[in-house]
């Protein structure tokens, strides 16, 4: 008796389960979520079946190498490597504070009338096409910098420290890119900072008020530590952006595909620039897979920016041994 | 003409005689710990509290009790001027807080929090370890010295019946302990600068009978050094701790919360004067 009533209530969940999709739906999210593992693995597939070629010739030494010469085959990853890596990290130390501060004024000091015309302002930033902010480097921020940042610089600091060294006659270089892509991502940075500051509990600002905190205190101790993690995340955001901007670094960078320079102010290149205004004219088959080899190295550099960032988020947001916030 | 200045002296007279019993009042009411006089609270247009005069003992607990919405933590939280943070809060009338006025333009609203602490009906420790969430306060309050600081935290970690439980995790997080854990924490945190004054906003309202039990001892210790507000809206909680009680209720056509009733809790609830705090008490409404 009580066996069948048992089984006829399973039956009845079993029915009540399938009746409202709960299966399908399992399906159809597993279904796409495999699309995407797919599709990581597919471009993966490409960038390395199409860079056989050149890693063949070049091997491992290739990521070490300078020199870019498409007719007499010399290729070198460094220049690449290092313009990009430079260039983003200038960016990112630029705008990760700054976006930082202009989230913390947005979300605790700005009157209230002020909050919505502004995150909107700054989110209208970040939608601006990347061509659109290399030209308004190409024009108005490179002239400004050259004279007004670039030859006092050099003609002080730089003569003894090579980072700052001249000369700067172009204008256009590694710190130029990496400042443009610092105002690329800083609205990037500074929405998601604030959204991840909007939710932080106002019981948590009330705490540290209570105990006689100062405006100032309360966000350094309260509401920047609860956010930790989600700040980091967006920084990280913030940096795969600038890792794979192509237009606008292409415009200010200069294109020195084949040297490092020791200064800052010298012309580069970055990866993504370097395939973007190479591969319209490669015309035999080794420059293109030497290109594609360039792409995988991107592949690399993000994938592990973005492992170390898990850690970071990950190591960070563990705070205090034991706590139990993801 | 004679007439006019009559009227004029008269006007004069009385708005004199007005202001010195004011006068009168607020000086007679300067020997209590806290005092509120003719409080309102606005919340924009709204007024949550109107009229509130209110004396608070020293070293004395104070149970307010009243239902939802009649305006209790609101009062609560003018008292440390928790309110501050709300552009739209607004205060009138007075509260005196050792007969300084806590709204006057000679009060730093951080020196009144560091007198006037506060423990939330949510328990909300900082994102720090169980230690560094004590001694935080301290190190705000001025204190420098490490091992007093350390001695401190044990000190009042005992005095909130904490410390046999997590005196092997000091450096671990204090959002790691369970709810009640971490109120008895916050509680430790609010006592360790020694303010004058403690606040409490249901504080036993999301713990289990022992945890709340372990809570209604610590108050009672605290008494001897502190003055302790108390919201509850648990009666038999009000009965157990409280040497005063006070009444709220909000009233059905403004909506604004007003005082019904205070004294000591004996007589508020043996022998209360108005019907509504009677029927309150009794569990007839609210
Ligand atoms: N930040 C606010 N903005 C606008 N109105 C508020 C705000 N906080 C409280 N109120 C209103 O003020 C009145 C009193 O609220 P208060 O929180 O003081 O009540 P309470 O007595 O503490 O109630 P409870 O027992 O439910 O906690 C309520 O009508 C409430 O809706
Ligand atoms: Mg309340």
């Amino acid at each position: 008796m009580s066996q069948k009533e048992e089984n006829s209530s399973f039956y009845e969940v079993w029915q009540r389960r399938t009746q409202h999709g709960d299966l399908l739906f399992g399906w159809l999210t597993l279904f796409f979520g495999l699309v995407v593992i797919t599709l990581v693995f597919a471009i993966g597939y490409v960038v390395w079946s199409g860079s056989a070629e050149a890693r063949d010739r070049f091997g491992f030494g290739f990521l070490f190498q300078t020199g870019w010469n498409p007719v007499k085959h010399n290729f070198g990853a460094m220049p690449a490597i290092y313009g990009t890596l430079v260039s983003s990290l200038i960016a990112v130390t630029l705008a990760g504070p700054l976006g930082i501060l202009i989230a913390v004024f947005l979300s605790e000091l700005c009157p209230l009338h002020l909050r919505n015309p502004l995150s909107f302002l700054i989110e209208l930033l970040a939608a601006i096409p990347s061509v659109i902010y290399g030209m308004w480097g190409v024009f108005v921020f490179i002239p400004f910098f050259k004279s007004g940042i670039a030859k006092p610089l050099a003609s002080t600091v730089g003569q003894w420290l090579p980072l700052f060294a001249g000369p700067v006659a172009a204008g256009r270089g590694v710190m130029v890119a990496g400042i443009i892509l610092a105002i690329m991502i800083l609205p990037t940075i500074a929405a998601i900072a604030r959204e991840i500051l909007a939710v932080v509990p106002n019981h948590q600002r009330e705490a540290l008020l209570a105990v006689g905190a100062t405006r100032w205190e309360m966000i350094w101790y309260g509401v920047l530590p609860y956010s930790r993690a989600g700040i980091v995340g967006g920084i990280m955001l913030g940096l795969g952006r600038a890792l794979g901007e192509t237009m606008a670094a292409l415009m200010v960078i200069g294109s020195a595909k084949s040297t490092i320079e020791n200064s800052l102010f010298a012309p580069g290149i970055t990866a993504a620039a370097l395939i973007a205004s190479e591969l319209p004219n490669a015309n035999d088959s080794l420059h293109e897979s030497t290109l594609i080899l360039i792409a995988l190295v991107l592949f690399g550099i993000t994938l592990i920016l973005n492992i170390l960032a898990r850690l970071l988020v990950w190591q960070v947001s563990r705070g205090p041994v034991g706590t139990i916030r993801a | 003409m004679t007439q006019e200045v009559q009227i004029q002296a008269n006007i004069f007279s009385s708005l004199i005689t007005r202001f010195s019993n004011y006068q009168n009042e607020a000086v007679g009411a300067l020997s209590n710990k806290i005092q509120a006089l003719h409080f309102d609270f606005y919340y924009g247009k709204f007024q949550a509290l109107n009229d509130l005069s209110l004396a608070i003992k020293e070293r004395s607990i104070t149970a307010l009790i009243g239902p939802s919405g009649c305006g209790k933590s609101t009062f609560l939280r003018a008292i440390n001027r928790m309110h501050d943070q709300n552009p739209t809060a607004r205060a009138a009338g007075r509260i005196f807080l050792d007969g300084q006025d806590i709204y006057g333009p000679f009060t730093d609203p951080l020196l009144l929090r560091r007198r006037v602490g506060m423990v939330f009906q949510r328990p909300n420790p900082f994102t720090l370890s169980i230690f560094d969430n004590v001694a935080y306060g301290l190190r705000v309050a001025g204190w420098k010295d490490k091992k007093r600081i350390a001695e401190r935290v044990e000190e009042v970690l005992h005095q909130a019946a904490l410390w046999n439980e997590v005196k092997d995790r000091l450096n671990h997080s204090g959002l790691g302990l369970s709810g009640g854990q971490q109120q008895r924490l916050c509680i430790a945190r609010t006592i360790a600068p020694k303010p004058e004054v403690i606040l409490m906003d249901e504080p036993a309202s999301a713990l289990d009978p022992i945890s709340t039990l372990k809570i209604e001892e610590t108050m009672f210790e605290l008494r001897q050094e502190f003055t302790i507000i108390i919201v509850t809206h648990s009666m038999q909680q009000a009965a157990r701790v409280s040497d005063e009680t006070a009444f709220l209720l909000m009233n059905a056509e403004t909506r604004a919360g007003e005082l019904i009733e205070a004294g000591p809790t004996d007589q508020i609830f043996t022998n209360p004067q108005d019907k509504r705090t009677e029927d309150y008490i009794s569990g007839r409404f609210g």
